[in-house]
């Protein structure tokens, strides 16, 4: 077995585990930690070309990948407390104000 | 018979680690608490750190450890004590998306580890086993994505500001 496609494979499975939770889940941080999920798979395939191409660009795009994901989880976070806040809930469904 | 087992004890352990990576996923999607997710999306993450060690890429694994599970996680660890409300979303965990989503999910990762599986092209280099170490990584960043960093720098000071006015916004609703 192939240690490469093992770990993209891994990685592509990473990757879908975290779309089905963002389908699935009602909770809104639960879905923002799915999102986190997902990074990680892409995150993981992109260290496991760099590996195999002995290349170093794949490992500085996931070191770039880091601070954007804190940026986004430093401005996702703020988001949903002031929608917890206003709507008193966590749950998805309750935030349908864009359906018009 | 233990001399084959410590000659593979690198690929044994990748395989280890990609298996409680995957476990981490799938509880993630089940458990009910959003402080259990978030405790298995850290297994996750620092096994994933474990992987990218054992694929000589240490100063990945390194940040992994670091930005993902000391900064993003403890930030949404508070996030979730922040917000510990009993809402219906803790009662009945799953949207009414359950069915397709599941079939959804399977087919595109059915479809992905096919594609994953088949003959991968010969890379015009072998593969090394050199590692990323520590020095090399640095020279390559700062000469060659300088731009890149300071970029994303530019980035940063974005989601201070964007932070600063969401604060902003909370504190008129207040009153």
């Amino acid at each position: 077995m192939d240690k490469v496609q093992l770990l993209v494979s891994v990685s592509l499975a990473l990757f879908a585990l975290g779309l089905l939770g963002i389908i699935v889940r009602r909770n809104v941080l639960v879905m923002l930690m799915c999102m986190e999920l997902m990074l990680n798979g892409v995150n993981l395939s992109l260290v496991t070309f760099a590996h195999r191409l002995d290349s170093i660009a794949g490992a500085v795009l996931v070191f770039l990948i880091f601070v954007v994901a804190a940026a986004e989880i430093a401005l996702a976070i703020p988001i949903v407390l002031l929608l917890a806040r206003s709507k008193r809930t966590l749950d998805l469904a309750a935030y349908t104000d864009l359906k018009g | 018979m233990i001399d084959a087992l410590l000659a593979r004890l690198d690929d044994l352990f990748l395989v280890l680690f990609a298996g409680g990576a995957l476990v981490g996923a799938v509880l993630m999607l089940v458990l009910r608490e959003p402080m259990r997710v978030a405790l298995a999306l850290i297994s996750t993450m620092v096994f994933l750190g474990g992987i990218y060690g054992l694929l000589g890429v240490h100063i990945i694994a390194a940040f992994q450890v670091l930005i993902y599970v000391g900064a993003v996680m403890v930030f949404m660890v508070y996030a979730i004590m922040l917000l510990d409300v009993r809402d219906p979303s803790f009662t009945r965990r799953f949207s009414r998306l359950l069915v397709p989503g599941i079939a959804g999910a399977a087919a595109l990762l059915g479809v992905l580890v096919y594609a994953a599986w088949q003959e991968l092209p010969s890379v015009p280099q072998p593969p090394g086993n050199a590692t990323f170490g520590a020095q090399r990584f640095s020279a390559v960043f700062l000469n060659e994505y300088w731009l890149q960093f300071e970029l994303v720098s530019v980035l940063l000071v974005a989601a201070v500001v964007a932070a600063v006015a969401v604060m902003k916004i909370s504190r008129g609703e207040r009153g």
